[in-house]
């Protein structure tokens, strides 16, 4: 698998310099906690977790828009940030964001044709007006919008949200990327859109052999898309678990993925109204400026061990094939 | 595009979004009059400079619209011959000043760091120092000869504030997805800076540069009217001090002769500040799009 | 047994705007019945806030009652709040209905602690007498889980966001009302945190016997806590039935859509399916079924008249003139 790897992080960290309080000086905030992980080619991974736990953070390491603190991210076997000009260009070409929000992804100001004909003629892929004008219908046809003539002028708020996810999606493939961050990409969507648009990525994926980093806080969604890929649930900076989506959804082995899929809210009556959620120590989520020694999720555990989890960060261990946890329960085993 | 449509997008367009906000268009039509009257104007309406003893102070009449100065001039041919000077000064005074503020302010939120410290402390020490006295000072020791001149002086001076306003403004932009999108898709700096940011300010820009143009009418005026800037051609600027110095306020027949000036003045800063309310149409494709 | 504490009929609510009117409610039949818990759900723009805000009578300035009757029948009478003016809305607001209002998360003033905030409201509505108020806060506070003495003291942003929408929910209790609306409760918060407020509005619910309105777009929100469901669709209710009917038999083909576009994480796999285009413009609306355009049930009979809500079931309505042929075979 590793060698088959387009994306990997090597024990990579994140600060950010932060403020507390209006007289207080300047704080080191870390938000992703030596993080080390290895996407292979073609695959699908789902990043899940809570707000403000480091997805999104993860997702522009990832893309290269910020630096990590520490730690390497490679991608095709490469660190990113000492490649040469030329191989970082066609890293950037590679590697695409979709963002979660449309209403803020696409320029007010820019038509459909020049949000999306901007990347093409700036790489060289169509020389004047008319080739540029070919490939954006051809784009728009491949994300949907049809027929292509009828959205090809328009301005983004003459677009619903929906419509305006598939522009940013088409956007995002008029390099022909080999790794796209779907970043929320469907959760700011209406309900009766969501799927389509899931619909169509998974879709992409299959017809361009495009590997995917699925960051949703919805472990339906997460399961939905990515059943044949793996899921890595997020904790505070932290991957707490990692496994094939299968095995961490009917098979959750740490704590807090526990306690999410129990507590999850389902749009099924009788499933939902007989959950028994986990009742946890505390509901309160400490701070990044904060964090509790030991175990991160030891203040609000259930299962805690007294002066081991409150002591020592758990390493992974693996008590299942390639099923990966981060909790002393599975030490050994 | 073809040329109709590019000429329906400049001009018919605009037109339309503007006649929507009632004050706007009254503000738009009061500024075009004065601009006509200013510009053309002079070339029909000569500048009275015959002085006429017999006509000293006159009430406005079918011959004389607004009446006569001290010397038995037709004080409308002044009003008409003296706006162009003031309006270009202004004018250039404000391109200068939004320059400025436009380049710096957004280079310092573009790059950061030690360029955004250093751009910010110039920007703090003109800022602080008062702006009239200074002028005031600064006219005192420089030798305006032309009108060029002294609009670079007060356009220099006009900026530190516009500055701050368009960094802000470009710090909020940049953290939106589209620029972080344009990054990924590594479209170059100058594109992210003119071809996404920029547009987006369009509108704040070119009403920043009304309000510097009104700005830097006062300032003119001022300075004029103080004395401290010698005469040159005909303005308004020079038509208050004029009067003023001449005793005009003691003659109650003088009312016109000070009035005039300083009501083409006011007409004009208001017309030019109601008519940026309908600015903000014509640059937001949301209205253009004729929704 | 059952009584109703609220009937509206025949509602339609407008906006103006540059570009004409919105048609946001149109034609709403709703009744609420004493105790019971009622869940608005549609996709955004369906009316929903609308409706809500219009019952409590906080419509934005451009927004009015154009037509129908808000009918309130508490202590024995009955009043059309409709036609209330400001001094008997005062009476009412907070008294009789409160509503937590959507993304009111950031509503709060952040420069005021949430003590002023709930003062100020409490005079809002005529009540000076300090003490009561404090001892009352605090004791709604603790009921909410909170530790009083430090959230009253406390502004805003020293609070989460689960905290914050408990503090919002303590202070529409303040008056003790007999409806509670609530817009969106757990939307933008963290699953941890939504189940902790569903436990906390069931734990209300059965203490207080209040009846709630429940407004969200999320149907996993009405699958927890409502006993009937009113499903709108571009300002119209479509399906109203208890929340069997509309999980398990619903019979518009917009309600089956929207159940079947939502995947779940324990039940195993069902058969997903998407709902293809968008809602309709409520400025220009076509005649007939606002759903036709999107609907694979379409005849041509759909694009006459506009469906009106009809008994398929006990106390099960639906808006369509295929009820009979929909069949979810769940
Ligand atoms: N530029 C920044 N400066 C300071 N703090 C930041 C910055 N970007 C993110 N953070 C902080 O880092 C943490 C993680 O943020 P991130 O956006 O990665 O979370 P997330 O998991 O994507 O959350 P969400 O689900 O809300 O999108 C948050 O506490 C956030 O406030
Ligand atoms: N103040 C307003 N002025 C004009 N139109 C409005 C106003 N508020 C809402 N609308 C319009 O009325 C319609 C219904 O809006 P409403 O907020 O009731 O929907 P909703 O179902 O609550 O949606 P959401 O799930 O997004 O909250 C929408 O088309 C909306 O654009
Ligand atoms: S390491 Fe300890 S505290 Fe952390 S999740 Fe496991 S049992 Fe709980
Ligand atoms: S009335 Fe017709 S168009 Fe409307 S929902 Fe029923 S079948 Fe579909
Ligand atoms: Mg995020
Ligand atoms: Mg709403």
């Amino acid at each position: 698998m590793e060698d088959r790897a387009i994306i990997q992080l090597d024990h990579v960290s994140k600060s950010f310099t932060v403020r507390s309080g209006i007289f207080g000086g300047r704080k080191h905030m870390q938000v992703i906690g030596d993080l080390s992980l290895s996407i292979g080619k073609g695959e699908v991974l789902c990043l899940v977790g809570e707000s403000g736990c480091g997805k999104t953070t993860t997702g522009k390491l990832i893309v290269g828009l910020i630096r990590p603190t520490s730690g390497r991210i490679l991608f095709e076997g490469k660190d990113i940030w000492s490649m040469h000009n030329e191989e970082f260009k066609n890293y950037r070409k590679a590697v695409q964001i979709i963002h979660q929000d449309p209403y803020s992804s696409l320029n007010p100001v820019h038509r459909v044709y020049n949000i999306l004909s901007a990347p093409l003629f700036r790489h060289g892929i169509v020389k004047n007006r008319s080739e540029a004008e070919e490939k954006v219908l051809e784009l728009l046809d491949r994300v949907d919008l049809t027929p292509p003539r009828d959205f090809i002028y328009k301005y983004p708020h003459q677009l619903s949200g929906g419509q305006r996810q598939r522009v940013a999606i088409a956007r995002s493939l008029t390099l022909n990327p080999k790794f796209i961050v779907a970043d929320e990409a469907v959760s700011m969507l209406d309900v009766s859109i969501r799927l389509s648009i899931i619909e169509l990525l998974r879709r992409l994926k299959e017809e361009m052999n495009v590997t995917f980093l699925f960051i949703t806080h919805d472990l339906a969604m997460a399961k939905y898309f990515g059943w044949e890929g793996r899921i890595a649930v997020m904790y505070l900076g932290r991957i707490v678990e990692i496994g094939p989506t299968p095995r961490v959804i009917e098979n959750p082995l740490h704590p807090y993925t526990k306690a999410l899929l129990m507590a999850i809210p389902e749009a099924d009556p009788q499933v939902t109204r007989n959950k028994k959620p986990m009742q946890l120590r505390s509901l309160d989520i400490p701070s990044l400026l904060n964090l509790p020694p030991g175990c991160s999720f030891n203040p609000r555990c259930p299962f805690w061990i007294e002066g081991t989890c409150d002591r020592e960060v758990p390493d992974m261990y693996e008590p299942e094939k390639n099923h990966y946890v981060s909790c002393f329960l599975f030490k050994g085993k | 595009m073809k040329t109709r449509e590019i000429l329906r997008r400049i001009f018919w367009e605009p037109l339309v979004i503007i006649s929507r906000d009632k004050a706007g268009l009254i503000g738009f039509i009061f500024l075009l009059f004065i601009l006509l009257l200013s510009f053309i104007g002079p070339y029909f309406i000569k500048l009275d400079t015959e002085v006429k003893l017999d006509r000293i102070y006159q009430f406005p009449s079918r011959e004389h619209i607004l009446g006569t100065d001290n010397q038995g001039r037709d004080i409308f041919s002044q009003i008409v011959n003296g706006g162009r000077d003031v309006i270009i000064v202004a004018f250039l005074a404000a391109l200068i000043s939004t320059l400025i503020a436009v380049s710096l302010g957004s280079l310092s939120a573009y790059a950061g760091g030690f360029t955004d410290t250093v751009i910010m402390f110039i920007t703090e020490i003109i800022l602080t120092i008062p702006q009239f006295p200074l002028l005031a000072v600064l006219a005192a020791f420089v030798r305006l000869t032309n009108t060029t001149m002294l609009a670079f002086i007060i356009g220099f001076l006009g900026w530190p504030a516009l500055a701050r306003a368009i960094r802000s403004q470009v710090l909020s932009i940049k953290e939106r997805d589209y620029i972080e999108a344009a990054r990924v898709l590594d479209l170059g700096r100058a594109h992210i800076i003119f071809s996404e940011i920029l547009p987006n300010m369009l509108s704040y820009i070119v009403i920043s540069l009304i309000m510097a143009m009104t700005g830097a009418v006062y300032s003119q005026v001022g300075l004029i009217i103080l004395g401290l800037v010698p005469f040159y051609g005909h303005n308004w600027g020079l038509m208050i001090q004029l009067a003023w110095t001449r005793g005009a306020i003691f003659y109650k027949g003088s009312i016109f002769y000070i009035l005039s000036p300083i009501i083409a003045i006011a007409l004009f800063q208001w017309s030019a500040v109601t008519f940026t309310r309908s600015l903000e149409g014509i640059f937001n494709p949301r209205l253009r799009a004729g929704e | 047994m059952v009584k109703e504490i609220l009937n509206i009929e025949n509602l339609f609510v407008e906006y103006s705007n540059i570009r004409g009117k919105v048609k946001a409610v149109r034609g709403v039949n709703l009744k609420l019945y004493k105790g019971e818990n009622l869940a608005l759900i549609g996709e955004s723009g369906s009316g929903k806030t609308t409706l809500g805000t219009a019952i409590i009578r906080l419509l934005p300035s451009s927004g009015y009652i154009k037509e129908g009757r808000i009918v309130y029948k508490g202590n024995g009478n009955e009043y059309d709040i409709s036609k209330f003016n400001e001094k008997d809305l005062r009476q009412f607001r907070w008294k009789e209905i409160a509503m937590v209002f959507q993304s009111a998360l950031n509503s709060f003033n952040p420069v005021l602690k949430v003590w002023d905030q709930i003062y100020d409201t409490a005079k809002a509505h005529g009540i000076n007498n300090r003490s009561f108020v404090r001892e009352r806060a605090i004791s709604l506070l603790r009921y909410v889980q909170l530790d009083p003495e430090r959230v009253i003291n406390s502004y805003p942003h020293e609070l989460s966001g689960g905290m914050r929408q408990r503090v919002l929910i303590a202070m529409s209790l303040l008056l003790e009302p007999k409806i509670l609306i609530l817009d969106e409760p757990t939307t933008a918060l963290d699953i941890l945190t939504q189940r902790n407020i569903i436990e906390l509005l069931r734990i209300i619910k059965a203490d207080m016997g209040l009846s709630m309105i429940f407004i969200s777009h999320d149907l996993s929100l009405a699958a927890e806590l409502a006993d009937r469901v009113a499903v709108m669709y571009a300002g119209a209710i479509v399906e109203l039935g208890s929340v069997e009917d509309i999980f398990y038999r619903p019979k518009h083909p917009y309600t089956l859509g929207l159940i079947k576009a939502v995947p779940t994480v324990t039940a195993g796999f069902r058969e997903l399916y998407s709902i293809p285009g968008s809602p309709p413009d409520l400025i220009n609306l076509s005649p007939g079924c606002k759903f036709s355009p999107r609907c694979e049930y379409k005849i041509s009979a759909c694009e006459k008249d506009e469906p009106t809500l009809v008994e398929v079931g006990p106390d099960h309505f639906v808006a369509c003139i295929r009820h009979k042929e929909i069949n979810n075979g769940r």
